[in-house]
């Protein structure tokens, strides 16, 4: 379980997020959207302690991560898949290093067994047979899915995805909807997703966040935020800028 | 006007933060110095990185070096004053206390220094630094640890080499510009020979690689901005570095010598 209270972050004067609550269950998929600049990506580096918040407390499985030690961040990270936006590979390594990097870091698995989970990951997220390339030899989407299959590799509780559709084609952004999904349907899995693509939220979450001017604007679920009379949210949702 | 009057104690404060945060990042790199061993692979990759692929440039520069010191000693003895085998020990002093590992900090600042500035600033712009922290790395001691430890054991060895291959150049070239024998050269080089010279450029050059490798590590670890910022922080690396090096020279020389 996810638990945010009171959570602030700011940079030098300009407030990013402010008096930010919320809780996620485990198993569900909660997806955070808003505006470029709305401060999605920073709470979720918050979440996983990339980032320090100036005020709140954020527990996952009941641990206060912003005051952990380095140590101890590592433990409750290992049980946290990471899906950067970009994809984040690491670049002077193949995309199967890439992968089995975390595993030898994060399990106690042979080699034979590491080789295989690999195979397993890519095989997961329709990139079989790729673990000789290198990441300069992927395209963005396919940067995407091998940066999926290292966060799911080590078979974590929790995935969070920094905007996993965004710059894709529709067939891919689909792609990846389903892999998220996939992961999902385990029932194992809570999921938290940053994204400003609505299609993303119809298709994986059951609950949704939309942050705007660094405060939690509403909390529903995607049947909900469809028919709020809110000319914030329905600007969002319609992409209308006319709107506001 | 305001803000004009203001801009240098913005720069003093700005360089007394980064100061700061560079004995952060150097405090947390030496509490990571216990577990060397974990990235013991890393560390030889990148002493093959520093050191052995720094070869082929530190004999060039360093050959030259001695060459040079050779003909302008030549030129200063023209006089007659001076015994011409004087230039051994001209040349032999300049390059094991000076030259080399002077001339070795500077190349390997372009080298070695900008590379990393620019590879630990590529991974920082581009997410990759986070993700070894979310894959539970410690980035100081996968990132920084390897190469200012790298550099610290293959920057004396380059030394040595630089020091060499500098003698033979001046060597060649005093043989070829002034009437000096190999043994007249060799005697001059032995009668002004102390050993403590040579550890002293050893200790200079350990000096300037963990000086180069961690100002470049900092600089890189730091960068904000997108491709702009890894420019930057890669000029930084070399402009910092150079004055690094000459301070660290002179401190030295006023506490060793």
């Amino acid at each position: 379980m996810i638990e945010v209270k009171n959570l602030f972050k700011s940079y030098g004067d300009k407030g990013v997020l402010s008096d930010i609550n919320f809780s996620v269950v485990q198993g569900q998929s909660v997806a955070i959207v808003g505006k470029s600049g709305a401060g999605k990506s920073v709470l979720l580096k918050c979440l996983i302690g990339l980032v320090k918040p100036d005020e709140g407390t954020i527990y996952i499985d009941n641990k206060l991560i912003n005051t952990m030690s380095f140590r101890q961040l590592q433990k409750i990270r290992s049980n946290i898949g990471m899906v950067f936006q970009f994809g984040a590979l690491f670049d002077s390594m193949t995309v199967g290093e890439n992968i089995s990097l975390a595993l030898h870091k994060l399990t106690k698995l042979s080699d034979d067994e590491i080789k295989e989970r690999v195979f397993n990951s890519l095989k997961d997220v329709d990139m079989a047979d790729t673990e000789d390339l290198m990441p300069s030899e992927l395209s963005g989407g396919m940067k995407k899915r091998v940066g999926i299959a290292r966060a799911i590799a080590a078979k974590p509780t929790y995935l969070f995805y920094d905007e996993p559709t965004t710059g894709l084609d529709p067939v891919m952004t689909d792609s990846i909807n389903r892999l998220i999904l996939k992961f999902q349907s385990t029932g194992k899995v809570t999921s938290v997703i940053i994204t400003h693509e609505m299609r993303t939220v119809y298709d994986v979450a059951n609950r949704v966040l939309l942050l705007h001017d660094g405060k939690i604007w509403f909390d529903g679920s995607p049947e909900e935020i469809k028919n709020v009379d809110d000319l914030v949210i329905q600007q969002f949702i319609t992409g209308n800028s006319t709107l506001v | 006007m305001f803000r004009f009057l203001l801009y240098p104690f913005n720069l003093l404060i700005d360089s007394l933060e980064g100061v700061g945060r560079y004995v952060e990042l150097m405090a947390s790199m030496f509490r990571s110095l216990f577990s060397w061993h974990k990235n013991l692979s890393l560390i030889v990759d990148q002493m093959f990185h520093i050191g052995v692929l720094s070869i082929p440039i530190v004999i060039l520069t360093s050959l030259f070096s001695g060459m040079v010191t050779s003909v302008q000693a030549a030129y200063q003895f023209e006089s007659g004053f001076v015994p011409n085998w004087f230039v051994g020990s001209i040349v032999g002093e300049s390059i094991l206390m000076e030259l080399a590992p002077m001339m070795t900090g500077l190349v390997m600042t372009g080298r070695i220094g900008a590379t990393i500035a620019a590879e630990i600033g590529t991974m920082r712009v581009s997410e990759q630094i986070d993700a070894l922290e979310s894959l539970s790395f410690d980035p100081v001691s996968f990132l920084i640890l390897p190469r200012v430890l790298a550099a610290a054991i293959m920057f004396p060895i380059l030394i040595i080499i630089a020091d060499c291959f500098g003698i033979i150049g001046g060597l060649f070239a005093a043989v070829n510009a002034m009437d000096v024998s190999h043994l007249e050269f060799i005697r001059g080089l032995r009668n002004w020979f102390r050993p403590w010279d040579a550890w002293f450029g050893l200790i200079k050059g350990l000096f300037f690689g963990i000086a180069i490798t961690s100002i470049a590590c900092y600089q890189g670890y730091y960068t904000t901005g997108g491709a702009t910022g890894v420019g930057r922080a890669t000029t930084a690396t070399v402009v910092i570095s150079c004055v690094a090096i000459v301070f660290l020279d002179y401190i030295l020389a006023a506490i060793l010598l």
